[in-house]
């Protein structure tokens, strides 16, 4: 039989010949290098290989050799605090053995081999196991105990269980005979099964205020941030990654900027989850793939991360998963399939660029997981549309599967204001869902100041057309003050400072409150009649208002209160020297 | 022994096409020897078990089918490097220009360089002053980023570029450092121009430049950034010096990427341009940064001329996607005499939060910044409402911030060509803008700063003194 070799070259893209009982998807070492590559065409004995690694300097008949195995995800206790290229090389080991740059055709195991675990079972020998049952437990860091589940198509009788420590290859027991280890593989592109999908209601609380407050993502709920370059959708992203409260995050640079990556390697370790004050990176995964890494592993990144999120759901965690950005991923599909020479669909991606993202977005969601229990992925993605233009393809391909939509608008970046999520344009369809949810757990209040929140802003918005045709000067008064109260609403609550220590953050309370405040600060405005918003602009009270983003949360229900009973006081004082002016001139 | 084949099947554009090759390398470099005995370069871009197709550098004119011979040298294209090269000038290609000798170097290196291990990344945030005020205070640029000029045509990109170079420095040290010029497309006597300025002061001797003229074949322009980073990481990574790269114009580059793409006839992107232009712009840009443990660092200063002045043309899109902020040049400024027409709006720097702030700059830096953008972009707002209702329909408080807005372009904006300004004359300017508009409008400055640097609010030396003294008094009293 005569040896599978290489026939042609172009970019990622390999021939090879002689490829005999190979499947499509299958990993193969293509070149003396043995290159990490996987196999998405067959034709008799002809296949089509991307390579995930750079192919310069390989000759048409080097030797391709097949594994057997779908690109697979090394899935067990280590993953945490890791650090993973697109197709889940530990990047930290990696640069131990080739230094600061990459070189080519290393291979390390996601999980390190000679690490010892302590593994407790939670079942006893002899029981009754199915695949996705928890069978003990591992303290994967300080926050997160990892729950060893069984192979998902395993079923029968444990045997050989016993407590103790394990490296992530050492048999913990047998299942009718057959031997589960700590760490299991999956294959990247296939989902995980579940029980059952339901609906998400519970809010993901991100405590960026525009987030939670206006377009709410539940826990299981998808969102995508469209926004041309320069919008923020990095600096949002990150602040998800800080504050959301899942248990797990997962992160995917996908095809950025190094730098960014290293902004988070950085910044992650240091800061404190508010929750259990313990580090950060603790109860993060990331997998960077920057822009000048191999195209075809960044198309892969994608996949690692959602089926290591999927892992940690199968657990019982709430994961909330990063992808930074999809329209990298999206690309990567196009140079691919362009050197497949596919007929291509609208602006040269692939006709299934759709079906992808979809794919990729319904691996997310709340779910029963098969031991029963409640788990979820929010998939929150960045789309990177070319020069903003919303309607090309990757962003209405996305808007059609996701039920958030944040949309950065440059025109409030460049005047600094941030988060710039444009809150005409942007929308949640989980709000009604959310809004119950928080009628219970935070205040009944909650749905009502949204939806009043929301009339101002749009009323505003009526309200400058206007002025840009007339001039201010041809508004009444009572448009002018909510004039003055939405440019309130806009500067005093929806911007939010990433960068101020107690603004980065805004507990569900506090934005309550500070809606609170503004809300009735309008409705006094409005209940006095000859009132002028040169006026109401000299007030302290609109000035504390301003300040109460940067109140830290313990002062912040005495400064509140302060700050209401002084919006009471202030108005009572107008209303009374207006009453006594009637009387004057009565 | 390396073969030489006489079997180019096909010539046009860059292209050359191959046949009955064997045991040819993806991307390997080739020699062309023609009918006249003059040697072209080229390489493998795309090779099957008996064809190779190979872009030649110095495009195919001259190439024949039947004499003309092939030789693949086995190797991708490596650049000999080595501080010699300090001082001197080359081609687009790599090969002295200037009469010198060629170059003995330290190594040869793969000009495609690798990718950094993003856990090897150091952050940057060493504050670099260029004099020039909305780069200094606005979009701040630091040591390690790329920050992209988005220019048009006529606009002085050149210029500004040169003042930074002239300029640049570290505060308080004195660190070797380099300049590494790659020039792509561009006319002799912009080249004049750049080779002028830096003799003008001296720092000839810490530049190397490589220059693709306008008239040399378009194909150059693909390997000139790369030989121009690939020079830059030797001397940043090896060589522990802080280079600063300026590559110019992007935008005659990312043609030479569009021409090779549709000579072999891929399926277009965007306006042309092939779909891997984003991966392609960022196997450049991505070449800066720094690495931990080591004390050198490339920073780069990509300039780009937008087609039409439109920021969302390919070029600058992708660009911007990858750089971390772009600085934007204003026609509309230019034209007003406003030198140098940095429209701050557009403009951003995502590193600048690493490099200010105490110990870096001041600690108004930041709040003094947003507040700039702020109040120059309600300004401008007030100037397009004057445009449609006249300037008597405005309030007091919104005809203070259209004077804002134009006393900002007359003395922030604009400095002289010649004018180092230092961060603090910077920040001292913006301070003197504020007492136009009311203190109650500086809603994004820290009032402990509005306290201690607004003027006016600044109790002068003679008071301070008279405080302490009176403390002091006060304090001996007690003692009595």
């Amino acid at each position: 039989m005569e040896m599978p070799i290489i026939t042609k070259i172009s970019g990622p893209v390999v021939e090879a010949k002689n490829i005999i009982g190979a499947k499509v998807n299958e990993v193969v070492k293509v070149g003396n290098e043995k290159l990490f590559g996987e196999i998405i065409r067959l034709e008799k004995d002809l296949a089509t290989i991307q390579v995930y690694e750079e192919t310069a300097g390989l000759m048409p008949g080097e030797p391709v050799e097949c594994t057997g195995k779908p690109l697979s995800i090394e899935l067990g206790p280590g993953l945490l605090g890791s650090i993973y290229d697109g197709v889940q090389r530990p990047l930290e080991v990696i640069r131990e053995k080739s230094g600061n740059f990459i070189a080519r055709g290393l291979t390390a195991p996601a999980l390190s081999r000679n690490k010892k675990w302590h593994f407790k079972p939670t079942i006893k020998n002899g029981s009754i196991v199915r695949g996705g049952q928890v069978i003990g437990t591992v303290n994967e860091t300080e926050s997160i105990v990892h729950k060893i589940l069984v192979p998902v198509k395993l079923n029968g009788k444990i045997s050989d269980i016993s407590e103790g420590d394990f490296s992530v290859n050492d048999v913990i027991c047998k299942v009718d005979g057959v031997e589960v280890k700590l760490m299991q593989e999956w294959p990247a592109k296939q989902k995980r099964p579940y029980l059952e999908k339901l609906s998400p209601s519970e809010l993901l609380v991100t405590g960026q205020r525009v987030v939670d407050f206006l377009f709410p993502v539940p826990k299981g709920g998808t969102a995508s941030i469209p926004g041309p370059f320069g919008s923020g959708k990095t600096v949002m992203q990150h602040q998800l990654a800080k504050w959301a409260d899942a248990e797990i995050i997962v992160y995917v640079g996908c095809g950025e900027r190094g730098n960014e990556m290293t902004d988070v390697l950085t910044e992650f370790p240091r800061l404190k989850d508010p929750r259990t004050d313990k580090p950060l990176m603790n109860r993060t995964v990331l997998i960077a793939n920057t822009s000048n890494m191999p195209v075809a592993a960044r198309e892969a990144s994608i996949y690692t991360g959602i089926t290591i999120a999927e892992y940690y759901r199968d657990q019982g965690y709430n994961v909330a998963l990063m992808a930074d950005s999809t329209s990298r991923w999206a690309e990567a599909l196009r140079e691919v399939s362009s050197r497949l020479e596919e007929m291509p669909g609208e602006e040269g991606y692939p006709a299934y660029l759709g079906s992808r993202i979809a794919e990729f977005y319904e691996r997310a969601g709340l779910v029963r997981t098969l031991n029963g229990d409640i788990g979820s992925i929010s998939a929150i993605g960045a789309v990177s549309p070319p020069g903003g233009d919303f309607s090309e393809p990757v962003t209405q391909n996305t808007l059609r599967i996701t039920k958030v939509f944040w949309a950065l608008d440059a025109a409030l970046s460049e005047r600094r204001h941030f988060p710039s999520i444009n809150w005409l344009s942007s929308y949640s369809l989980y709000v009604d869902e959310v809004g119950q949810w928080a009628e219970k757990n935070v205040s009944k209040e909650w749905p009502r100041a949204r939806a009043k929140i929301m009339e101002l802003l749009q009323k505003e918005s009526q309200l400058l057309e206007i002025v840009q045709i007339v001039g201010p000067d041809a508004l009444p008064q009572k448009d002018r003050i909510l004039l003055e109260i939405a440019r309130m609403i806009r500067e005093d609550f929806l911007q939010q400072n990433a960068y101020n220590e107690i603004d980065t953050y805004c507990s569900l309370q506090k934005q309550l409150g500070m809606v609170k405040a503004i809300l009735l600060f309008e409705e006094k405005a409005m209940s006095i009649d000859t009132i002028t918003h040169e006026e109401i602009g000299r007030l302290d009270s609109m000035k504390r208002i301003a300040r109460l983003k940067y109140v830290p949360n313990k002062e912040f229900d005495a400064e509140l209160n302060y700050t209401m009973s002084l919006i009471t006081k202030e108005f009572e004082e107008i209303a009374r020297k207006e009453k006594n002016l009637k009387k004057e001139v009565g | 022994m390396i073969k030489e084949y006489r079997t180019i099947e096909r010539a046009f554009g860059p292209l050359i096409f191959v046949k009955n090759t064997k045991g040819v390398k993806f991307q390997e470099i080739v020699q062309i020897k023609l009918p006249d005995s003059s040697v072209k370069n080229g390489q493998v871009l795309e090779v099957t078990e008996d064809m190779a197709v190979v872009q030649v550098f110095e495009g195919t004119s001259g190439i024949d089918t039947k004499n003309s011979s092939v030789k693949f040298l086995g190797k991708t294209f490596m650049l000999k490097v080595g501080l010699d090269m300090l001082g001197r000038i080359f081609n687009g290609i790599g090969k002295p220009i200037d009469g010198g000798p060629e170059i003995l170097g330290e190594k040869e290196l793969d000009i495609n360089g690798l990718a950094i291990n993003p856990t090897s990344r150091d952050n940057p945030s060493d504050f670099i002053q260029t004099g020039i005020s909305t780069i200094d205070c606005m979009n701040t640029l630091v040591r390690g980023q790329k920050l992209p000029i988005f220019s048009g045509a006529g606009l002085p990109h050149n210029k500004l570029a040169a003042q930074i170079v002239r300029q640049a420095k570290v505060l308080g040290e004195n660190e070797k450092f380099a300049i590494v010029f790659g020039a792509m497309g561009v006319t002799h006597e912009e080249a004049n121009f750049f080779r002028e300025e830096f003799e003008k002061t001296s720092a000839l001797e810490r530049v190397v430049l490589f220059l693709n003229f306008a008239d040399d074949p378009a194909i150059e322009r693909l390997i000139t950034p790369r030989i121009a980073l690939t020079t830059a990481e030797f001397l940043a990574f090896d060589k522990g010096m802080h280079v600063l790269v300026i590559l110019s114009d992007m935008s005659n580059y990312c043609e030479a990427l569009r021409e090779i793409s549709s000579a072999r006839e891929e399926v277009p992107g965007r306006r042309g341009y092939p779909g891997y232009m984003y991966t392609d712009l960022a196997s450049i840009y991505e070449r800066a940064g720094r690495i931990k443990g080591l004390p050198g660092s490339i920073t780069q200063l990509p300039i780009l001329s937008m087609p039409d002045d439109d920021k969302t043309h390919p070029i600058p899109d992708n660009t911007g996607y990858i750089t971390e902020g772009q600085i934007v040049l204003s026609r509309s400024l230019h034209r007003q005499g406003i030198y140098p027409p940095i429209d701050p709006r557009p403009s951003l720097s995502r590193l600048m939060s690493k490099g200010i702030g105490p110990g870096k700059t001041r600690e108004d830096h930041a709040d003094v910044s947003n507040q700039l953008y702020a109040a120059y972009s309600e300004g401008m707002d007030k100037k397009d409402l004057v445009a449609v209702v006249g300037e008597d329909a405005l309030s007091e408080r919104d005809k203070k911030f259209l004077e804002f807005a134009g006393q900002f372009e007359k003395l922030f904006i604009a400095q002289d060509f010649n004018e180092d300004r230092p961060i603090e004359k910077t920040l001292d300017i913006a301070w003197n803008l504020f007492k136009i508009i009311p203190e109650s409008e500086l809603k994004r400055i820290n009032p402990k700063y509005i306290e201690k640097y607004l003027p006016g609010k600044t109790k002068s030396f003679e008071e301070k003194n008279l405080e302490k003294d009176s403390k002091i008094s006060k304090k001996h009293k007690s003692k009595k």
